[in-house]
């Protein structure tokens, strides 16, 4: 199947290898990867801060952008999240006919990583060898934006090798919250101080999310903690092989 | 209450942060009530049937407002009450005087009510030289104490056992030997209660639903309290926001089923009380409905923001809120804490007075997921950040403005994007600081921040 890659602007520049792993895997799996080079950012910034009309703009490029394409992924429960569940609101509020049928074409045919692998490509088991002791944080928007339930604890039970260790608390906010995490940085440390223990009780190697920006305020909690746990993007653990 | 003097919820909750009691306290009750209502609401099987209907009911009243009003004031006339309309809290304190003065009393004993606390009528009675006595154990504890609530539902969460027994000690003659045993806190309290029921004339209540159909008042509580002061004193004065209108007496079906168990995680509460009017020799012989709007008709003149009066004052939000559990309610300089405060209290009282509460979230979406009435809170906490921000666009020197806009410049075209990646690594690379300059210093404080790769993800797609 041709899947148009649509990489975040977060992960284009700051975790290139989420990209990368999403491509290879992909490609094993006997896939075609496309990347259109002209997708910049979806505008989610902007507009959970507040931005709505820069939002805007950024919807139409978007929208133009991945026109052409029939099946697009995105290694971003939030991302993700942004062009299914907001699009419709920003191009209502832009009181845009044309950009809102075009969102709602759109929509659908967005899937996050997980969702792809599980519902329209019909894997569970990518044939991944990960010997790692793993634990797994659902993060807020593919929780309950995008309701991914356990397809990624699913993809990561069929890993060989890998010991997936149960978090507490699952469900609850890594204190992230994008711009959030640095207007209210002291509660979001406190919010992050409770996963960074729950992640620690499990004394697993790795903390696994679908979302490199909640990963980036988990793991830098630990970096700074030198506590011996990495976050991973969960298409880099799927892309490993023996 | 619109305190003249908010120092905004990131220093509010700064401070907060820092209590470790507090959070000890929160951590303890927030956890113990989320289990609960999770609990019942699990064993309903059309709980996503109920809430749907509870939000229908609720847009459909708001929509018609004006009209279920008038048909509500006619419903409470006909059963022989006295209907009040009042612009805003000032309006609403004179009517509650004025009522107390024509019976000569210069106390009133209170049913725990919001409505009355958003506009201070316990300390504009006082100015005039009415005391206002709080019935409900919590508010007794927290007017005792010259405290504030931190709680919807539960005002005094962040007080123990052993702050409250040294309170009760204090003020209510218990001395030494008082101990902290629950039970033998409520006895003191309920002694010191008694003898008010007994003998205050006016009843001061807020009220949970008024039934437009009939002109019942209805008012639910775990303690009793409530009963008492709406059937022993010879005068009740009701206190209630326009927004709490039920158009039909069979609405009642569903809100009864979602409030107890999204507030107290009750499948049904201790006491429900409803009252229609007067009747000779049962109950109070006047009754006093004062319908408040208090910036309530502003709220609906917002379409999408509208959905926000559709509230009942459950709670289910705060408890379920990451943020709330870690800063209690006070970090929120308001009575309506926690999201559902975030969103309220700027749309009552104005942005301007609240600039900083629609950005105390971090959007994860617990509290939709829970609100019985179905409200979408993340969604409207971004529809305000936009009006904060059509604000911040007026002073061009604002330092966030400027950054959006230069983000938005940088994603406008690919050739731009691109040089921004560039330049960003460039940057990084110069300085390696482990910390970063303010307002990213935030972020540094407690977070590493990672190198920028050298090659981008593009850059690595072109060239393989």
């Amino acid at each position: 199947v041709r899947i148009a890659l649509f990489i975040t602007c977060f992960n284009d520049t700051l975790f290139p290898s989420t990209g990368r792993a999403v491509v290879e895997l992909l490609e094993r799996l006997g896939h075609e990867v496309v990347f259109p080079e002209e997708q910049t950012c979806c505008g989610q910034m902007h507009f959970n801060t507040g931005y709505g009309d820069e939002a805007t703009a950024l919807v139409r490029r978007f929208v133009r952008v991945f026109a052409g394409e029939e099946l697009i992924v995105c290694p971003s429960g939030s991302c993700a999240g942004m062009v299914r569940d907001a699009y419709p609101r920003v191009a209502e509020q832009a009181g845009d006919e044309a950009l809102a049928a075009e969102v709602r074409a759109l929509g659908p045919r967005v899937f996050e990583l997980s969702e792809l692998l599980i519902d329209r490509l019909g894997v569970e088991d990518v044939g991944a060898y990960f010997p790692h002791r793993v634990t797994y944080h659902p993060t807020c928007h593919s929780l309950r934006l995008l309701r991914l339930g356990d397809k990624p604890l699913r993809l990561l039970r069929a890993v060989r090798g890998l010991e997936l260790v149960e978090l507490a608390e699952p469900q609850e906010c890594c204190g992230f919250g994008g711009t959030f995490a640095v207007k209210n940085a002291d509660v979001s440390t406190a919010m992050l101080t409770d996963k960074v223990r729950h992640v620690l009780d499990t004394r697993a190697e790795v903390c696994a999310a679908v979302d490199t920006s909640c990963l980036m305020h988990i793991g830098g909690g630990l970096e700074r903690l030198r506590a011996g746990t990495r976050t991973l993007h969960l298409a880099e653990i799927l892309a490993s092989t023996a | 209450v619109s305190r003249t003097e908010r120092i905004g919820f990131p220093a509010a909750a700064r401070e907060a942060l820092a209590d470790t009691q507090l959070r000890r306290n929160l951590g303890n009750a927030t956890r113990t009530i989320r289990a609960k209502r999770a609990a019942v609401v699990e064993e309903v099987d059309d709980w996503e049937a109920l809430r749907d209907a509870g939000e229908a009911i609720k847009r459909r009243s708001l929509r018609h407002l004006p009209e279920y009003l008038e048909q509500l004031e006619a419903s409470v006339t006909a059963a022989g009450g006295v209907v009040h309309w009042a612009r805003d809290g000032a309006e609403a304190t004179a009517i509650v005087a004025e009522v107390c003065r024509a019976h000569g009393s210069e106390e009133v004993i209170k049913v725990k009510s919001l409505a009355t606390d958003e506009i201070a009528l316990n300390e504009g009675l006082a100015a005039q030289g009415i005391a206002a006595i709080e019935t409900d154990l919590a508010e007794l504890i927290v007017q005792l104490g010259d405290d504030e609530q931190s709680h919807i539902l539960v005002p005094a969460i962040h007080r123990n056992r052993a702050e409250i027994r040294a309170l009760f000690a204090r003020e209510l003659g218990g001395g030494d030997e008082l101990s902290d045993d629950p039970a033998a806190l409520t006895e003191i309290a309920r002694r010191h209660l008694r003898e008010k029921f007994l003998t205050v004339p006016v009843g001061v209540s807020g009220a949970n639903f008024c039934v437009a159909e009939t002109g019942t008042v209805c008012v639910v509580e775990s303690e009793g309290n409530g009963r008492m002061c709406t059937t022993l004193p010879r005068v009740l004065v009701t206190v209630a926001g326009i927004e709490k209108l039920l158009p039909a007496w069979r609405d009642l079906e569903v809100f009864l089923a979602l409030l107890p168990r999204s507030s107290t995680g009750e499948r049904m509460n201790p006491y429900t009380t409803l009252f229609t009017g007067v009747a000779d020799g049962d109950g109070p012989e006047e009754f006093h409905l004062v319908l408040l709007d208090n910036g309530r008709t502003d709220v609906l003149a917002d379409a999408f923001a509208r959905q926000t009066l559709n509230c009942i004052r459950c709670s289910a939000c705060l408890n379920v809120c990451p943020v709330y559990e870690r800063t209690g309610g006070h970090a929120y300089e308001s009575v309506y804490p926690g999201p559902i405060g975030a969103i309220l209290t700027p749309l009552l009282e104005g942005i301007e007075a609240a600039p900083t509460l629609p950005y105390a979230s971090s959007l994860c979406g617990a509290c939709y997921e829970v609100c019985p009435v179905k409200i979408d809170i993340p969604s409207v906490l971004v529809h305000l950040r936009g009006e904060v921000v059509r604000r911040k666009r007026a002073h061009r020197l604002d330092p966030e403005v400027a950054s959006m806009k230069a983000a938005a410049f940088a994603f406008s075209t690919r050739g731009r994007y691109e040089r921004a990646q560039r330049l960003a690594r460039a940057g990084r690379g110069l300085t390696r600081s482990p910390v970063l300059p303010p307002p990213l210093s935030g972020w540094t404080a407690s977070r590493a921040m990672p190198e920028i790769p050298g090659e981008s993800f593009r850059e690595w797609w072109r060239g393989r």
